[in-house]
């Protein structure tokens, strides 16, 4: 199922596809920029999902939960109190983690698992969601607006900038935590977690602290999603909690990493190219076509999507490993 | 004179809450049986509700009427879904039927969304503004009919699963999915119709509901979730569980709409929600889960 280690070609593979992101801002259009940003974004929350459900086995469908408190927390401190981002995503990673660990505290130690477990991370989402719609200090319903201006320079520290830069700093994002998946999943902590994820009880008559790797599994996850939803926030400088919070956004999160191949490294990235790239082209197509209907385009998704959980119930990446030759069984 | 108010606002809870606890009970004889959360079911109601909002303003036939052929066509959707779709998914895992129903339901809402445009539609019955006094309490008659419409269709439900071969042989399933198999019992045939009764009750549930609410294609994600907190707060798969839990629900929204900020109410279902899950996690009246 996953791989211990990436063969050379495998790694040969991966350094043409780095390649080809650093230098593609260069002969790509503002549009086509706008959605490679968007599928390194959907390539590294899916990468932070991963962890807690391809690699530990606990199916989250609240993460919206954590890029949601992410951005909201950095974007408060950024207007309220005028901290940059990297102030802010010092508070808004130690904050998502304190809320995940909530969440697996109260769902491990009271044995909610499962679909249990699935629903009860909805939920916490949901609260969110109402709850911030009533907090007038972040805005309520009415939204959170950042600062936003005419920029002619890259201001890199407090993320105030053109889309390259922003293109960038998700690649950088992506990378690292394609590093870091490929470190964790190797590691000691690695092997706990893909034995919690094939047989609990065998893991834990084995002699793992179940509890205890389900617990970083969860908080290493909600941290690194949360450092998306400072991204977030300072990308698009608006957040409404009907829209950050809401279960289509955490939907949209685990899209990539289960159609790309979940547990695999490389199928969230693959996921989120595919599954991004078929959305924008349709928006064209139809766009071509003139047909201008809404739900025209998201029918066609659904269609898609149907189609592929049909036929690669494992998702694309196993499937098209194996034309590659990179699979080990 | 307060009290007068709560009573009001309580009984009308309660009567929405049945409606509710059908749609639910449509999700938990699913689950119960199938073991496949149907992320879709919310959706299906939409479906249910649009077709009736047809019929009235087609025929001018009356959503209560209307409440049985409904019930018959979403059978039939759902037993074609399961028997199509679902089945070769029973034995994966549930990260792979959550993909599978998740593209069916974006299929439905958007579906939707291409026939009725985005605007809320609605039901004008010539009852729709009567109601009926009980001493000091007043009654919407909508919510009198639905409610006791909920509550019959709930009863011929748990009869025939009580009574008929069919129910019999589907709970048999549901024990023992082996043991079903041995006696020779058609499981996909089974699976299949009971994915089709929970259909039915959800349809029989959305006739009734396009009575209470007005509809739009993104009611559908909402009620799925409204229906995933009924159940498990009742008891993921037992059948009674799910009409207490629908009326615990209606109860709690319609006071806290009440007593605080009715775009609030949803919070305090999903507090509920996350309480059970902590101290009673098979639910009110749920058995353990294995």
């Amino acid at each position: 199922m996953t791989h211990a280690g990436i063969p050379r070609h495998g790694l040969a593979l991966l350094g043409a596809l780095l390649a080809a992101l650093i230098v593609a801002p260069h002969f790509v259009n503002d549009y086509l920029l706008t959605v490679l940003i968007l599928i390194l974004y959907f390539a590294y929350t899916g990468q932070a999902w991963n962890i807690m459900m391809g690699f530990a086995g606990q199916l989250s469908l609240g993460h919206a939960l954590y890029v949601g408190l992410g951005a909201y927390t950095a974007a408060t401190l950024y207007v309220h109190f005028g901290f940059g981002p990297w102030i802010g995503l010092l508070a808004a990673v130690p904050v998502a983690m304190a809320c995940g660990a909530i969440i697996g505290f109260l769902a491990f130690r009271f044995g909610v698992a499962g679909v249990y477990f699935a629903i009860l991370t909805i939920a916490f989402a949901e609260f969110a969601r109402i709850g911030f719609d009533h907090i007038a200090y972040t805005g309520g319903s009415g939204g959170l607006f950042l600062p936003v201006a005419q920029y002619t320079q890259n201001d890199l520290w407090n993320l105030r900038g053109k889309p390259i830069m922003f293109y960038y700093l998700m690649l950088a994002f992506t990378a690292a935590a394609f590093l870091l998946c490929q470190y964790l999943l190797r590691s000691r902590m690695g092997y706990f977690w893909q034995a919690i994820r094939e047989d609990e009880e065998a893991a834990r008559a084995l002699g793992i602290d179940t509890f205890r790797y389900k617990m970083f599994a969860v908080m290493i996850s909600a941290g690194m999603t949360a450092v998306a939803g400072v991204f977030f926030a300072f990308y698009y400088n608006n957040l409404f909690p009907e829209q950050v919070f809401h279960i289509s956004r955490s939907i949209e999160l685990i899209l990539a990493p289960i159609i790309g191949g979940i547990g695999t490294l490389f199928g969230p990235i693959l996921g989120a190219f595919v599954l991004t790239g078929l959305s924008e082209a349709m928006t064209e197509l139809l766009h071509t076509l003139g047909i201008d209907v809404p739900g025209a385009k998201q029918v066609f998704y659904g269609v898609c999507l149907l189609v592929v959980v049909l036929a690669l119930p494992d998702g694309i990446w196993p499937w098209f490993a194996r034309r590659l030759g990179l699979a080990r069984s | 004179m307060p009290l007068d108010i709560y009573l009001n606002v309580g009984v009308s809870g309660l009567l929405t809450g049945l409606v509710y606890g059908l749609m639910a009970l449509g999700l938990s004889v699913i689950f119960g049986v199938v073991r496949v959360v149907n992320f879709a079911h919310g959706e299906m109601m939409t479906i249910a509700m649009y077709l009736a909002i047809v019929a009235f303003q087609a025929f001018k036939l009356d959503p209560l009427v209307m409440m049985v052929p409904i019930a018959g066509v979403l059978f039939a959707l759902g037993y074609v879904m399961q028997a199509g779709l679902i089945n070769p998914f029973v034995d994966r895992p549930e990260h792979s039927q959550f993909m599978l129903l998740v593209a069916i339901a974006i299929i439905m809402v958007n579906v939707l969304l291409l026939v009725f445009g985005p605007d809320a539609r609605s039901v004008q019955t010539p009852y729709a503004f009567d109601s009926f006094a009980f001493g000091r309490i007043i009654v919407d008659a909508t919510k009198v009919y639905a409610g006791l419409a909920a509550i019959v269709v709930a009863a011929a439900l748990f009869a025939f699963f009580r009574f008929s071969d069919i129910g019999k042989a589907i709970r048999a399933c549901a024990d023992n999915y082996t043991g079903a198999l041995v006696v020779g019992l058609n499981v996909k045939h089974l699976y299949a119709l009971t994915f089709g009764i929970g259909a039915a009750c959800v349809g029989a549930a959305g006739a009734m509901l396009v009575l209470l609410i007005d509809v739009t294609p993104p009611l559908g994600p909402q009620y799925t979730l409204l229906a995933f907190v009924i159940v498990i707060t009742g008891g993921l798969g037992s059948m009674p569980g799910a009409l207490v839990g629908g009326v615990l629900i209606g109860l709690t929204e319609a006071l806290a709409g009440l007593l605080f900020t009715p775009s609030a109410k949803s919070m305090f279902a999903f507090a509920i929600l996350v309480l059970v899950l902590l101290f009673r996690p098979q639910g009110i009246l749920g058995k353990r889960a294995s």
